[in-house]
């Protein structure tokens, strides 16, 4: 995974579009717009920013990458399966009667997956008590959390983000998947989330806005060679609901809306596959 | 209880390096000594035990040994969906410590009572529950607790409680511990009302000539079948005493264990603090006296209760 060229993982971001499209269909699940709009940000961290060995996925001074936002876990499965944590024949059984892939991940339900998600707002505190017990245990480990803006109306994530900077964390980045949709409304009416970056400042942490679907500008800022002074690193990450395919692309309807085989096929095309 | 723990913990900390304590902004003092001797391992987490939880929970899935502390309401009921989903469904080892339980913080009002918190964490896949009941106890649950592979709620009294053991108890999760033998009725009891419990049986039998079999079922989870199959086939009554609701406690777990088999037909009569709020100010020891919970009261209750099976009999 390590040195792939931009292209090799936009091609990797198409794929996984794709298989997500057809997951849904096929498991008739929902979260397809917020699955599609945090791709580019997991393949970032997967396709060479995290320390990780699909052949060792328990090492214990391995990265972790947490999906907070387990909703979108159709998303992390994929690109798991793709880096040969599982085999793609268990991703094929996502969502049946006995798999152990729900819609949502359990613990430890496959390798790879380093915390069960779901309920939002527990991925913040879990990641950063990783990375409190990694750095106690002088391990070379960095943490990473995906949260979706609708998340942050969480109180438990503003909990753990006074926490982390009061700690010195600078082993733990969260990365917002900020694609201004939540569940039933625009995310800054629901809650007055904006100014988002500014509050991430604000409560201490060393904050960078970026395109979220810009995989190049995605793994400059989460570089872990970058300094921070010590504080925890926060990626406000712009982004589409529902991107990389038109029809779904900004349209809240896809948070639970389940494709059609035509759906699946005009996806296909569009992105390119076959 | 809370400086045997502290001191306890203190003193495990130095040869377990995997133990961490997490404080939710309490314990001043207290943790002086293991914040000397250990302070790269105690985390005050502030008033924000969701995310101290939650905090735990991540340690633990790293090799750690997380210890979180707080006033028992706020180290449970307030993070109790942290504790259900970070905590038990990952089954990770982490120990919740309440201080305050029951009626400990009596003068703090309700805000402060802990009379929900056993019913709550015992409904929670995977969690182990502990009520020790005096400092000695404390010290033994804490050993045991550690030793335990999995999440464990450990519910405290606060300070300077009436000892019920003279030397350290040896103290194995789930089973029930007799602290006095009796024949005429059996009172088990949890945690930090034993000590009004063995007073209890004292008044039953110098004014009452009733001879109780005291036992400590300082686990509530997992319940001691075994000890209450032998409990319930060899006395016609049995109480349970706790300084918590009559719902969802020993009494409640007590009374499921018996619709779920066969009980002899025996009686089981239950103490506990009522479904309501208490408004009153006042101590422990007034607080506990409104509720049935003294000495003199639950003696006076357990005869009363012990005539009336008598009457039925002849």
């Amino acid at each position: 995974m390590q040195n792939s060229t931009q292209n090799e993982l936009k091609k990797m971001a198409a794929e996984i579009r794709g298989r997500v499209i057809s997951l849904s269909h096929k498991a008739r699940t929902p979260h397809l717009g917020s699955s599609l709009s945090c791709v580019d940000i997991l393949v970032s961290l997967y396709g060479g920013i995290l320390k990780i060995d699909p052949t060792r996925p328990a090492a214990p001074d391995r990265d972790r990458c947490i999906l907070s936002k387990g909703h979108a876990a159709p998303a992390q499965y994929a690109v798991l399966a793709k880096c040969g944590f599982f085999d793609d024949s268990v991703l094929s059984t996502y969502n049946q009667d006995g798999a152990v892939l729900a819609e949502h991940p359990g613990p430890g339900c496959v390798p790879g997956i380093e915390a069960a998600t779901g309920s939002l707002g527990h991925g913040l505190p879990l990641g950063v008590g990783m990375a409190l017990a990694t750095r106690l245990r002088k391990f070379d480990t960095r943490v990473y959390v995906v949260m979706s803006d609708g998340e942050c109306n969480e109180g438990s994530v503003w909990e753990a983000a006074m926490f982390a900077p009061a700690q010195r964390l600078e082993t733990l980045a969260v990365i917002i998947d900020y694609n201004k949709w939540q569940a039933t409304g625009r995310s800054d009416d629901v809650m007055s989330l904006a100014p988002l970056a500014d509050k991430w400042k604000a409560f201490g942490w060393e904050t960078e806005e970026v395109d979220g679907h810009d995989i190049t500008a995605l793994q400059q800022a989460l570089d872990p060679a970058l300094g921070t002074a010590g504080r925890p690193r926060a990626i406000v990450a712009h982004t589409v609901k529902g991107k990389g395919v038109a029809f779904m692309e900004d349209d809240n309807n896809w948070h639970y809306r389940i494709p059609t085989a035509d759906d699946v096929k005009a996806a296909h095309i569009e992105l390119g596959l076959k | 209880m809370r400086n045997a723990f502290a001191d306890e913990l203190t003193k495990l900390a130095a040869e377990d390096d995997r133990l961490v304590l997490l404080s939710g902004d309490i314990g001043n003092r207290l943790f002086d000594p293991f914040k000397a001797q250990h302070s790269e391992r105690f985390f005050n987490c502030g008033v924000a035990e969701a995310n101290m939880t939650g905090v735990a929970a991540g340690m633990a899935t790293c090799g750690l040994r997380p210890i979180t502390y707080t006033i028992t309401p706020f180290a449970t009921t307030r993070c109790l969906e942290q504790i259900r989903v970070d905590i038990c469904y990952h089954n990770v080892p982490v120990i919740i410590v309440g201080v305050g339980g029951g009626l400990s913080y009596a003068s703090l009002g309700s805000t402060h009572h802990s009379c929900e918190d056993i019913a709550f964490l015992r409904a929670l896949p995977n969690m182990t529950v502990i009520c020790p009941a005096d400092a000695l106890e404390v010290r033994a649950a804490l050993h045991a607790a550690i030793a335990h592979n999995g999440p464990v709620y450990m519910r405290l009294g606060k300070k300077n409680e009436p000892a019920v053991y003279e030397s350290q108890p040896d103290l194995e999760l789930g089973q029930g511990k007799v602290i006095r033998d009796g024949n005429d009725v059996c009172i088990l009891a949890t945690g930090n009302i034993l000590p009004v419990v063995v007073e209890a049986s004292k008044v039953l039998a110098t004014t009452m000539k009733i001879d109780a079999r005291v036992i400590n079922f300082h686990t509530v989870k997992p319940l001691d079948a075994p000890l209450l199959r032998d409990v319930f086939s060899t006395f016609r009554v049995v109480v349970t005493v706790e300084e918590h609701s009559l719902i969802g406690g020993l009494g409640g777990a007590v009374a499921e264990w018996m619709a779920d088999t066969n009980s002899n037909g025996s009686r089981l009569l239950r103490f506990g603090t009522p479904d309501a709020f208490l408004h009153e100010a006042g101590s422990q020891g007034y607080l506990r006296s409104v509720c049935g919970l003294t000495s003199v009261k639950l003696a006076d209750g357990i005869a009363h209760e012990l005539r009336v099976v008598q009457g039925t009999n002849s």
